[in-house]
């Protein structure tokens, strides 16, 4: 029998074992791993360069796009089968990317042919880095209240106004952004939704510092930053379609921090590294029972979204069902680390030195409680969820 | 296998929703309930129930059955929760069928399975011996004598074991009474000398068996598969009822859900619906999520029995706990929601949560999958 899938399965095994380099085949052990790419990005190797030149020039980083933008062009059951043949021998991604994850999609649906053809090689090679302009000082759970005003000044548009949360803003080479083109519509109705480069004159971006001592969220403010005036994507204006459908993409991917990355150690083989142990189990019994169940919330989790994928077209959004699995995903990912602590024990206290990995279980935990904040709120998805799924009134 | 059902099998959940919905709604539960001479079941249903099939599903096309695997039978028992129709379909059909093809006895096999495809045949599994699932302790003994051997012991929680025409016994042939080996299955006809059944009517209405055996005489050709070795097939006919079982509770859980959140929208107080309530539209989210959850963990074991995944009693305490969990939340808060109303036994919703407390129990709670899992994963 000559089944396509088992051929395509067969060509992408041999592709994968010529071309990812070893170094590749491994989980990345923190953050510092991941290769965002951009045009400052600096490789931690000559192997993580090539791994992303190689999948990129294959489409593979965006696998379902269309080839004709330099996507990978691949089907759904495609699509399953490269991430499972990646999973295989624990490839790592080749690139971490907004991009890719966020404002591809939306350029997807709403961007004009031009844009298309511009930008999506781009995202797709990794060579430019963007970041999200969403949240203002006044606007974080009721984001529709965005106030930054863009205005039109004949041959391009000036912005002004800040941004508050925006992650990596002080990496990113491009701003995907909401700004105020009508203040006087109704708050849906006069946003629109605008790129441009980070390096504009008149943008100044200052991190925050977390209680974690780490800085991935800035604030961004514009004076008179003048944009192109075919920058704007879709009418303007009419920016809120673009800005809801790009978080449908932005919850999806902030819910598989829920999930352990393929090759990694699983939260149960390091309890037994590292908790006490007695007769084969762990000593703690409480531990044992509170870890039982986030591994069984985990597997069912990780079913879930390998079915939610399997019925949604290759590509496609899952449209309001993202808001559950952004709620269920980070409260996954905040259990995660609420039992690393009790796993790690004293060790996971020390802020320097090896045996709290230099600060990294402690850091890594109170990071993970932004997690149900940023993107939006759990108590925001649930609503959603009631609204839009559920069809619940008021 | 993508995690999505196919065609057919589409077909087939109609089919059975629209039959059970029509011939078994739950009204149909509280006249049987409320009637007289209670076996738990309608007869007349198993009659129609047998005509469409569904005895057979699980059963090969070389003993007459119509071999769609225990995925279709799957699909069709998760319809039987959202009607609370009560029938041995898990007992005979997807239990007693995988005993004995697990048991590779031809002869038995030859016997029982068309009988069991026609519906004219029922089976049960006598395992359990104290109040807690403990299918390794096994104190139930069979000694040899002569050329057969003597049943000797007492079972209980014996679903449609007072119906059922033939059972299946775990009973010691060697070793201690915890001893996963020594432990040998038998499928003997009910109506044996020296065995006696007290029926025991459970919370939901359906009936289980107290068995007593004393001095029962068998043939060594009621052996199923090997001498002191049942442990593997009796874990496989465990898992496949558990999975069923979980399909039972997902179709509880669901129906609870969808007659609570219509509920939600029609009940009105302070002037408003009380589904506009945050309070509520939240554990209504969280729910709704759960229920996701659970299909996912279903449909993954259901497959897994079929393709002979090696990972299968993992799969099956995750849908068996997930399910128990899932129809808990769901049935509690079907109660909770609904008020004043959802506490009466003249409303639906009671049975749903009665049915789900006694499916928790059997074949192992939430807690003994819990434990189960966290042993397969080795901590």
């Amino acid at each position: 029998m000559n089944d396509p899938l088992q051929n395509f399965r067969k060509e992408t095994r041999e592709w994968l074992d010529a071309n990812c380099p070893e170094p590749m085949r491994h989980p990345y052990g923190s953050e510092k791993d991941a290769c965002w790419g951009g045009r400052n990005f600096k490789f931690q190797s000559e192997d993580q360069c090539l791994w992303l030149q190689r999948m990129g020039a294959r489409g593979w980083t965006a696998p379902t796009w269309p080839a004709e933008y330099g996507g990978g062009g691949l089907n759904r059951d495609q699509a399953k089968i490269l991430k499972q043949e990646m999973a295989r021998i624990n490839a790592r991604p080749a690139l971490y990317s907004f991009g890719i994850n966020m404002l591809g999609p939306a350029l997807l649906m709403y961007g004009n042919e031009a844009q298309k053809k511009h930008y999506l090689p781009q995202i797709i090679r990794g060579e430019i880095r963007w970041c999200q302009g969403y949240s203002e000082p006044n606007a974080g759970s009721d984001l529709a209240s965005i106030q930054s005003p863009l205005e039109d000044k004949g041959d391009h548009y000036l912005l002004n106004g800040s941004k508050l949360w925006t992650s990596y803003g002080d990496k990113g080479d491009w701003m995907f952004c909401l700004v105020r083109t009508d203040s006087n519509a109704s708050k849906h109705d006069g946003v629109s939704f605008v790129l441009f480069d980070m390096e504009s004159p008149g943008i100044t971006v200052r991190p925050i510092k977390l209680i974690s001592g780490r800085s991935p969220f800035c604030e961004v403010f514009f004076k008179d930053v003048q944009v192109p005036k075919d920058q704007l994507v879709g009418e303007l204006n009419k920016g809120w379609s673009i800005a809801k459908y790009l978080l449908t993409h932005e919850r999806e991917m902030i819910s598989w921090t829920g999930l352990t990355q393929a090759g990694a150690k699983s939260l149960g083989e390091i309890a037994v590294q590292s908790a006490p142990m007695r007769d084969g189990k762990l000593e703690d019994a409480f531990l044992r029972i509170n870890l039982t169940r986030w591994e069984m919330d985990e597997m069912a989790f990780a079913l879930t979204i390998e079915r939610a994928r399997d019925e949604a077209r290759a590509g496609a959004s899952l449209g309001a069902v993202s808001s559950w699995f952004k709620y269920y995903g980070t409260e996954l990912n905040k259990r995660r680390h609420d039992l690393l602590m009790d796993i790690h024990g004293s060790d996971s206290l020390e802020w320097k030195g090896a045996a709290g990995d230099d600060g990294n279980i402690a850091k890594d935990w109170l990071r993970s409680k932004g997690n149900s904040i940023e993107g939006g709120t759990s108590e925001i998805q649930l609503n959603i969820v009631a609204k839009r799924i559920l069809g619940l009134p008021g | 296998m993508a995690l999505v059902l196919n065609e057919e099998q589409l077909m087939l959940r109609d089919s059975a929703r629209d039959f059970l919905q029509s011939r078994s709604p739950v009204a149909s539960l509280r006249e049987l309930r409320d009637g007289d001479g209670n076996t738990g079941f309608s007869r007349t249903l198993w009659t129609e129930i047998a005509g469409m099939g569904w005895p057979a599903i699980n059963i090969p096309e070389s003993y007459g059955g119509l071999d769609y695997g225990c995925s279709g039978l799957g699909i069709v028992l998760e319809e039987a929760g959202r009607a609370l129709a009560s029938s041995p379909l898990i007992s005979t059909a997807l239990m007693g069928v995988t005993a004995l093809l697990e048991s590779a006895n031809e002869a038995l096999c030859e016997t029982w399975l068309p009988q069991i495809g026609s519906g004219e045949k029922l089976l049960a599994l006598a395992i359990d011996e104290s109040n807690h699932h403990r299918p390794e302790s096994v104190a139930m003994s069979a000694r040899s004598s002569g050329e057969g051997l003597i049943l000797n012991g007492q079972k209980r929680l014996v679903l449609d074991g007072h119906v059922a025409d033939g059972l299946i016994v775990s009973a010691r042939t060697s070793g201690n009474t915890e001893d996963k080996s020594g432990i040998t299955l038998f499928l003997v006809n009910s109506d044996l000398p020296g065995i006696e059944m007290q029926d025991t009517t459970l919370l939901d209405n359906h009936t289980a068996a107290r068995i007593s055996f004393k001095d029962v005489q068998i043939s060594a050709d009621n052996m199923l598969g090997q001498r002191d070795e049942a442990w593997k097939i009796l874990e496989k006919t465990l898992d496949t009822g558990r999975i069923g079982i979980a399909a039972e509770l997902l179709g509880i859980a669901q129906e609870a859900f969808d007659r609570t959140m219509a509920y939600l929208k029609e009940r009105k107080q302070f002037g408003l619906p009380v589904g506009s309530f945050q309070a509520l539209q939240h554990r209504a989210a969280i729910l709704f999520g759960e229920i996701e959850l659970c299909k996912s963990a279903v449909l993954k074991a259901l497959q897994a029995i079929d393709e002979g995944d090696e990972k299968l009693p993992m799969y099956a305490s995750l849908a068996k706990a997930r399910g128990g969990d899932t129809a808990k939340l769901a049935t509690a808060e079907a109660i909770q929601m609904h008020g004043g109303i959802g506490m009466t036994d003249d409303f639906d919703i009671g049975f749903f949560i009665k049915r789900y407390q006694a499916l928790e129990q059997a074949f192992g709670n939430t807690n003994y999958h819990l434990e189960r899992f966290a042993c397969l994963k080795g901590y």
